[in-house]
């Protein structure tokens, strides 16, 4: 068994057992701790398969926003240092068997499909050539929905700020 | 043990996704549903990165896709909480049973 292998078993072992808690810790302050255990995991798979820009673009968006922004809600709505309600039995029951039935029909899926690869020679995945195919015009270029998501995160920051803000009654 | 491919980080995102399904439907907690849809999005963005890693390396889409499914996530993040703050203001609590103002 070589590092590299071993590196990815403690990668997808990170990844499965915080999201596992994520979904099963009482308290939800624990649950945001181990979110961000598995989305760092997921960063570190990234760059475990060489995709330096999305682990970056993974830590900084990720576990530097989103987290955050989870925990200071957490903060301002739910009382985190008490236990949350427990789910019904029968509620757990059946959905830890649509989970597992899914998971099980999906991985049976895999496990008969044959992937061919192609035979094209590979790209770098440079930041260089993101950058390139980002923003160039030609065809296969992203410069459309590069600026259509640029629209929607504008719209999206102007509905939170009209959504949460306090109306003077 | 053989080379770790295409197949191995396959059974990694199914496995976050179904969790993900799970969460999403035995939490009863706003914030923690929205924790679950991101293990959700989280697993599609494995998928596509394996996919572009090891079947279409001579293309970069498959980052791309990963890239935008980010921004549209925290864009979504964003709005869901200032729902969710709303929604305390209004009825001191974030699980999903109490707010049942527009229930038939």
């Amino acid at each position: 068994m070589s590092a590299s292998t071993v590196i990815f078993y403690i990668l997808a072992a990170v990844i499965l057992g915080g999201g596992l808690l994520a979904v099963t810790a009482r308290k939800i302050f624990r649950a945001a701790v181990f979110l961000l255990f598995s989305l760092i995991g997921i960063a570190g798979l990234y760059f475990y398969l060489n995709y330096e820009f999305l682990g970056a673009v993974q830590i900084v968006v990720y576990v530097g926003g989103i987290v955050v922004l989870i925990i200071f809600s957490i903060f301002l709505t739910a009382e985190s240092g008490s236990d949350m309600k427990k789910p019904a039995l029968a509620k757990v029951i059946f959905s830890g068997l649509s989970a597992a039935f899914g998971c099980a029909l999906t991985l049976w899926l895999i496990k008969g499909q044959t992937f061919l690869p192609t035979l094209d020679p590979a790209v770098a995945p440079s930041i260089k050539n993101i950058g390139l195919q980002m923003l160039s015009t030609t065809q296969h270029g992203y410069i459309l929905p590069f600026e259509v998501v640029s629209i929607l995160l504008l719209s999206a920051m102007i509905g939170c700020i009209v959504i949460a803000i306090k109306v003077k009654k | 043990m053989n080379e770790i491919g295409l197949t191995h980080i396959l059974v990694i995102s199914t496995a976050l996704f179904f969790i993900g399904v799970y969460g999403f439907l035995t939490r009863r907690n706003m914030i923690t549903m929205l924790m679950a849809i991101e293990l959700i999005l989280n697993s599609v963005n494995i998928n596509f990165v394996a996919f572009n890693k090891f079947l279409y390396f001579d293309k970069l889409d498959g980052q791309f896709f990963t890239i935008f499914i980010i921004a549209i996530a925290a864009a979504e993040a964003a709005v869901a909480i200032a729902i969710i703050i709303n929604l305390y203001r209004n009825y001191k609590s974030i699980d999903v049973e109490d707010a049942d103002l527009m229930k038939f």
